[in-house]
């Protein structure tokens, strides 16, 4: 048996009434807008970059709690990283909230193992990696200078 | 509580509820509390029995063998064509054809009557609170053959604007295409209105009832309309079988939508005659089994009768619209005239998709999203709702469940 309080932890609640980086930038050197149709879930990620170096992420948009949350903690999360690192780490946020089985340390992921209950929650992992996908799309998109619309269905 | 005689008493919906399996489903550990009926209604006992006994029994093909069981099959199959004609009264068996569902209904008007009858400058008329499938398909054919789709506005409670529409409609129009009972709002339309004004201008009129025919008697003959079409799944009965009613002068003149076995009469290399209605529009062996199921589903609808349900399910409504309105930052979006068994609302602060998700684990089910209807939810302006949708086995006990439901999820989101 699921526990709620494992999908909706403080952490989430409080990112989600207090986004953090939540705003546009203006100055933004990539930008990506991921849209989650079945529940109109809609983002931008915003980026600007030192050559590899995510110097700084924000986002905006309207979403349900867990996909607002996992924006603002993505975007906690990425600020003086490398683009390889960013991808690194969507790697191991995807196994955590995807595979029941999976053997992650929760201690090394730091605040975005607080997303770990939606393995429990099948619908709602679109939600969970909806701004990863965002920021991917951006992040592949910079070679073709375009500006790329996601979605997750 | 508006104007509601003649209650059904709860031992009533107690013995109504007992034909329904599922209602004794525990969902997380907590009794089903199934609200999301506009999405689909669950079967009664009567229907899933039908189901099993047509394979254990009779299954066979029909229309094309002489042994017993293809005969049994099909004096069946075309018992329940009579049972939907008398369902919705229509004229004769010719006008009732059998389809997939609303979908596939509202596909073969628009490819078969669509498809021969719209040229370019044409005009269809739809309204701004359809479902995708009185939306889409109508856009696909007008991007074909040149004709132009016209939009009939609602105002914010969700009522049609009938002024509007009046000046929307001329000679050039051929078709209005709207819905009976609107699923996303709940809003019941002045379709006997629509209709005669539609006919003033010589256009045919499609009415989608997917959302109606479980909650009002439905006259084709009375309202006059062109095209009537519903699905089996939405009225207690099965998935995969639905209704196509055309008046037979209309349908005589359609080509046919798709090709196969059944559709012909007479096949040869040069040549191929059409079968007669309405056979002619079901094409290759159909959905046996589910459509024998919805003789029986008609048959549990009407044995109750519509006063009974519609009694009951007004209470209902009034019930939840009036004992949810109390919590804070309570929206209700649909606030129609005249509305059908469907609640869609907001809780300030909240996502509907996360009340969903928490509603869930108190074995709660609605529906959350944009209902197929992104339209709607543009007018709104919300990205999506929270809907409960009632049936005639829901009970005030559960519509106080749910507001506890709701109460719980503003405490676990912190608002
Ligand atoms: C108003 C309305 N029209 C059409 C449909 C489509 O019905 P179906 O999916 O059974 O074809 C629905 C079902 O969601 C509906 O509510």
């Amino acid at each position: 048996m699921f526990d709620l309080k494992e999908l909706y932890q403080e952490i989430i609640v409080d990112h989600n009434r207090a986004p953090r980086n939540f705003r546009e930038m203006e100055d933004a050197d990539l930008k990506a807008e991921g849209f989650n149709p079945l529940c109109g879930d809609k983002l931008v990620v915003y980026l600007k970059l030192d050559k590899d170096v995510i110097a700084d992420v924000s986002f905006q948009g309207e979403g349900c709690a867990i996909s607002v949350a996992s924006a603002s903690l993505m975007t906690d999360q990425l600020k003086g990283r490398t683009e390889q690192e960013a991808e690194k780490i969507f790697e191991t946020f995807h196994e955590l909230v995807t595979d029941r089985d999976s053997e992650i340390d929760l201690e090394k992921v730091g605040k975005l193992g607080a997303l770990a209950g939606v393995r429990e929650f099948p619908a709602r992992v679109k939600c969970a990696t909806l701004c990863w996908h965002t920021l991917n799309s951006a992040l592949d998109d910079q070679d073709k200078n375009t500006h790329a619309t996601i979605s997750t269905e | 509580m508006s104007g509601v005689t003649n209650l059904v008493p709860s031992d009533v919906v107690d013995k109504w509820r007992k034909d329904f399996p599922i209602l004794r489903q525990k969902i997380n550990g907590k009794d089903l509390v199934y609200l999301d009926n506009a999405a689909t209604t669950q079967k009664p006992n009567t229907v899933i029995d039908t189901i099993s006994r047509y394979y254990t029994e009779i299954n066979s093909n029909i229309h094309r063998g002489v042994h017993t069981l293809s005969q049994l099959a099909t004096d069946e199959y075309e018992l329940t064509r009579e049972k939907v004609r008398q369902f919705i009264n229509a004229k004769s068996l010719s006008e009732v054809v059998f389809t997939r569902g609303t979908t596939e209904a509202i596909n073969l008007v628009v490819n078969a009557w669509g498809g021969a009858e719209l040229k370019p400058g044409d005009e269809v008329i739809i309204s701004e609170m359809e479902h995708h499938s009185n939306i889409v398909p109508w856009q696909m054919i007008c991007e074909k053959t040149g004709a132009i789709l016209n939009v009939i506005p609602m105002n914010d409670d969700g009522d049609l604007l009938i002024d509007e529409y009046k000046k929307l409609v001329n000679e050039k129009t051929k078709m209005v295409a709207v819905v009976h009972v609107s699923n996303a709002l709940g809003t019941v339309n002045p379709i006997e209105e629509i209709i005669e004004i539609a006919h003033a201008h010589n256009a045919k009129v499609l009415i989608d009832g997917a959302q109606a025919v479980a909650h009002l008697a439905v006259d084709v003959q009375k309202l006059d309309c062109d095209f009537y079409v519903f699905s089996g799944h939405k009225l207690y009965g099965p998935t995969g079988i639905g209704m196509l009613y055309g008046k037979e002068s209309v349908l005589e003149k359609m080509p046919p939508y798709q090709g196969g076995g059944d559709m012909i009469r007479m096949v040869t290399f040069e040549k191929t005659e059409y079968n007669d209605l309405p056979y002619k529009f079901e094409a290759g062996t159909p959905n046996i089994a589910d459509t024998i199921a919805l003789s029986a589903a008609i048959d549990y609808v009407l044995a109750i009768g519509f006063d009974a349900i519609h009694a009951h399910e007004t209470a209902l409504l009034d019930y939840a619209t009036e004992s949810l309105k109390v919590i804070p930052g309570f929206r209700v979006i649909g606030t129609a005239k005249e509305k059908a068994s469907v609640l869609s609302f907001m809780i300030k602060g909240i996502h509907p998709h996360d009340l969903g998700t928490i509603l869930d684990t108190e074995g709660i089910a609605t529906r959350t999203g944009h209902h197929c209807a992104m339209p709607v939810m543009t007018h709104f302006n919300v990205p999506a709702t929270a809907r409960a949708s009632f049936a005639l086995y829901n009970t005030k006990a559960e519509i106080d469940v749910l507001k506890a439901g709701l109460l719980k999820t503003m405490e676990v989101m912190g608002v």
